[in-house]
């Protein structure tokens, strides 16, 4: 693997035995791991190109003890790796050598459900689907749907800003958390937003979500419920070209429709899917569009057919309108399988996540075809198609020697290609690990150094999940100087206080 | 007042740069429609109407890149001929201080976190920046987020700088998203209703299918007539037709459901959105709450002679009132909420800070933010109290 992480510091290493002790006084004593086959369980997130077991890993279950636990790390000097369920794409959660691990499963309880103030407040280790099973008995649901939904944590939806299919019209994780409950690296506790909207002072709440962990931990979280729409209908569009299927799109958001979702696979996606699961997606098409639309049925029943028109107009071969739910979920069923499938196709696959504005759709496409050429690996395409975030699958075989590194310079070469088109480099996974040392490939030193001042306010000592999101990490103080050019001013003249 | 006007991103540089060398304060300021906010201030004003026009709008790709300075009714009036919105709604504060109309700014409007009535379903300004360029108060240009609607590429300083009050950095260009405007909306009201039945029937047209898109409530104490609860329903005529029917039948226990004429309405929530009904004189209160404990709220300051109306289904009180800001902010503080002081007499406004105070954890975290930004506390004008 071509990743340096920070090298371990010796010193902690060697302090290894008196951690443990140190984390046994401030949890229950089943709470501290640390017997190395215990740990790997721990090695690797849904990132699993990468693996380090951690130093020791900690499983507290009350927010006195993540205070503790921080506290005594951030004096003590010890860098500290949260983690929610492990599910991260992009491997936000890769422990450290020497770090401790903090593992939040065990903050798995719905505190309060409130349908006057339409919120929940949760732990941060309830599953994001939990949240949406504890209120849909009341007609509620919670929109984001990532597609590891059974198994990630709430917490974790808010340290990437998760999105999901439905993304395009009920917005990512930060369009859907009111508060939280966080914790600073030394063991500050404190509260952002709660359940009312808007913030009293600066939107520190909103800078939180997607902070990758790297600013504080989370300990509970408010979400907002939505009623369920009363229904929902899908179309399932098959083209001639992937040009007229993206054109497809933009002329939908043209008429002023906002689909519930509408997602896109290209040719090798829709046969890897049909082999699976076999819906009866039509394999004689370049390009296969979803459509949803979702709320009333009169409004359902409209839209649908204003889709349907917009498809044929752009040359759909083949056009199917769900009339029932059965239908609809069938529709959904190939595209929701459509990772596995690609994995019955090619030993590994290595999944990319970047956005594009969507007029450049068929153009980054070819850009892509040419780019397996040069690599010798295959790519299939799924997307998000409203939105312009790519998910291209790039298949490897990791058992073969190189490939792993082809695999990762080809996904760099498609997040390159993704910035240079006015895009940028992830939609929805996060940057982790995996694309930390493509940063500047969209920000200057300039950028990156105002993004890592803000991290210093958090962390000042850079304790907390180190090693992701920045190339490099300057130390605070060397961050901290100004240099002004005195003599040039061209205002003389400004009063002085 | 000394006034620096710089037209161009070095120009702007420069003038943050000298400002920080001669150790003075800079307030950034475009159509100056929300400058009654907050304590007076001896500064410099760097005005940013130089930075003025429309950078690139694509509307097939719902993404709209503006200057700070361009006028509000501007980037309404390009958006709207493309059949398209900001959905936050944001709207201009000036006659709110009985200044003209017209003069606010995208950049001012940002930079407070100004939003409408559709807030409440729709999101605020906040959720509509997607990126931005500026010069921070170390007088270097960055950017930050993208210009894209799908994005999670570093930090989300777009939130951030959204409602920052311009004490991070000068926006030099923003990135918004816009929305495909509704083909239809229509406005249905409930008559005579107090504050806590307006809650509860609020609460559930909220809790209903119907997608309600905003929802208000004007006291019969504003009104030459009853108590008026409204919801705007907006989307494709269809669908709305078909929700208003059945929002009828699910409000029928709150009463008779009618619906208000379409220039009626546009009037009543433009009203609801300036807050004309509480007038051009007297102190103006924000209060955010839970939406459950807005009756309590209005329980504990009408006896003082508090007027008020709802807007966010009870989620933003706005609150006319003289006196009494201890109790104003400890009221909503009780209700799990906060409470900020717009429209005030000089004397108040020197003595009560505009925003709500907030925990010492948090106020300390601010303030190292905004050093992290502005180590020289160039943009600390003294406005904010803290």
């Amino acid at each position: 693997m071509s990743l340096k992480m920070p090298p371990p510091d010796q010193a902690v290493l060697a302090r290894r035995s008196e951690i443990i002790a140190a984390l046994e006084r401030l949890v229950a004593a089943d709470a501290v791991i640390s017997e190395s086959a215990a740990l790997r369980p721990y090695e690797s997130d849904a990132l699993t190109a990468y693996r380090q077991p951690p130093m020791v890993v900690v499983l507290p279950e009350t927010v006195q003890q993540v205070s503790a636990v921080l506290a005594w790390c951030d004096g003590q000097g010890v860098k500290v790796v949260p983690r929610g369920s492990g599910t991260s794409l992009s491997g936000g959660a890769l422990p450290l050598a020497d770090a401790v691990l903090l593992g939040m499963a065990r903050f798995n309880r719905i505190l309060d459900i409130s349908y006057a103030d339409r919120v929940a407040v949760v732990q941060p280790g309830v599953t994001n689907l939990a949240i949406t099973q504890a209120v849909e008995e009341a007609g509620f649901y919670y929109a984001p749907d990532p597609s590891s939904q059974i198994a990630c944590s709430i917490g974790g939806n808010v340290a990437e800003n998760s999105g999901g299919v439905h993304c395009l019209k009920y917005g990512l994780t930060t369009h859907n958390v009111l508060g939280i409950e966080l914790v600073l690296m030394d063991g500050e506790i404190m509260r952002l937003g709660g359940r009312q909207l808007d913030p009293a002072g600066l939107d520190l709440l909103g800078v939180v979500v997607g902070s990758e962990g790297l600013l504080g931990v989370v300990t509970e979280v408010t979400v907002r419920i939505l009623p369920r729409p009363e229904g929902a209908r899908a179309a399932l569009i098959g083209f001639p070209s992937v040009e007229s299927a993206g054109q497809c799109v933009a002329d939908v958001i043209a008429a002023g429709i906002i689909p519930a979702g509408m997602e896109m696979m290209d040719k090798k996606a829709i046969h890897a899917a049909e082999a699976f699961v076999h819906v009866g997606y039509p394999l004689e098409v370049e390009a296969l569009l979803i459509v949803e639309v979702d709320g009333a049925a009169a409004e359902c029943d409209e839209l649908i057919e204003r889709i349907a028109d917009i498809a044929r107009s752009n040359r759909a071969i083949t056009l199917r309108l769900s009339s029932n739910e059965q239908e609809r979920l069938g529709f959904w069923a190939g595209r929701k399988a459509a990772f596995p499938a690609v994995g019955r196709i090619a030993p590994d696959y290595y999944c990319m996540d970047g956005t594009i504005p969507r007029r450049r759709l068929a153009q980054v496409l070819h850009r892509m075809e040419e780019l397996a050429v040069r690599y010798g690996l295959g790519i299939a395409n799924v997307f998000h198609a409203g939105d312009g975030n790519l998910h291209p699958l790039i298949l490897y075989d990791a058992n073969q020697p190189g490939q792993l590194e082809r695999a990762e310079a080809f996904g760099r070469d498609i997040l390159r290609l993704c910035v240079e088109v006015g895009g940028v480099l992830t939609g929805e996974h996060g940057v982790g690990v995996e694309k930390r040392d493509l940063m500047p490939e969209m920000f200057n030193a300039t950028d990156l150094a105002h993004q890592q001042r803000l991290k210093c306010a958090f962390d000042p000592d850079l304790l907390l999940n180190p090693g992701k999101v920045f190339p490099t990490l300057h130390r605070c103080a060397e961050l901290g100087r100004m240099h002004v050019h005195h003599g040039e001013s061209r205002y003389p003249d400004l009063p002085r206080f | 007042m000394t006034t620096l006007a710089p037209t161009s991103t070095s120009e702007l540089r420069d003038a943050i740069g000298g400002a920080v060398a001669a150790g003075a304060k800079l307030e950034i300021r475009a159509g100056g429609s929300k400058a009654d906010i907050g304590a007076e201030r001896a500064v410099t004003l760097l005005d940013l109407r130089g930075f003025c026009g429309v950078v690139d709008y694509d509307p097939a790709e719902l993404v709209l890149t503006v200057k700070p300075g361009t006028p509000l009714t501007q980037i309404e009036a390009l958006v709207t001929g493309e059949n398209q919105s900001l959905a936050f709604e944001p709207w201009d504060h000036g006659p709110l201080f009985s200044r003209p109309p017209g003069v606010a700014t995208i950049g001012g409007v940002i930079a407070a976190g100004v939003a409408g009535p559709d807030r409440l379903a729709r999101g605020s300004a906040r959720d509509h920046l997607l990126g931005f360029t500026a010069v921070s108060g170390r007088a270097e240009v960055f950017v930050a987020g993208g210009r894209v609607i799908k994005n999670v590429t570093g930090y989300d300083l777009p939130k951030l700088m959204a409602a920052s009050w311009g004490r991070l950095a000068a926006m030099t260009e923003l990135t918004l998203r816009v929305c495909p405007r509704p083909q239809a909306t229509a406005t249905m009201a409930l008559e005579g209703l107090g504050a806590s039945e307006a809650v509860a029937a609020m609460t559930r047209a909220m809790g209903s299918s119907a997608e309600v898109s905003a929802a208000a409530h004007l006291p019969a104490a504003l009104r030459a007539g009853p108590a008026l609860t409204l919801f705007r329903l907006p989307g494709f005529e269809r669908s709305v037709v078909a929700r208003c029917a059945k929002m009828a039948e699910w409000l029928r226990p709150h009463g008779a459901l009618h619906r208000v004429p379409q220039t009626e309405a546009d009037t009543l929530w433009g009203a609801v959105r300036q807050v004309a009904p509480l007038g051009p004189e007297g102190s103006i209160w924000r209060i955010h709450v839970p939406p459950s404990r807005a009756p309590t709220v209005v329980q504990v300051l009408e006896p003082l002679g508090a007027q008020w109306l709802f807007d966010w289904a009870g989620g933003l009180i706005w609150v006319r009132l003289q006196a009494h800001a201890e109790q104003i902010r400890a009221t909503a503080a009780a209700a799990g909420g906060h409470a900020t002081l717009v429209r005030a007499p000089r004397e108040l406004r020197n003595a009560v800070p505009a925003l709500h105070p907030r925990s010492r954890v948090v106020s300390a975290l601010e303030a190292r933010i905004r050093r992290a930004f502005d180590p020289a506390g160039v943009f600390e004008t003294g406005r904010f109290l803290d």
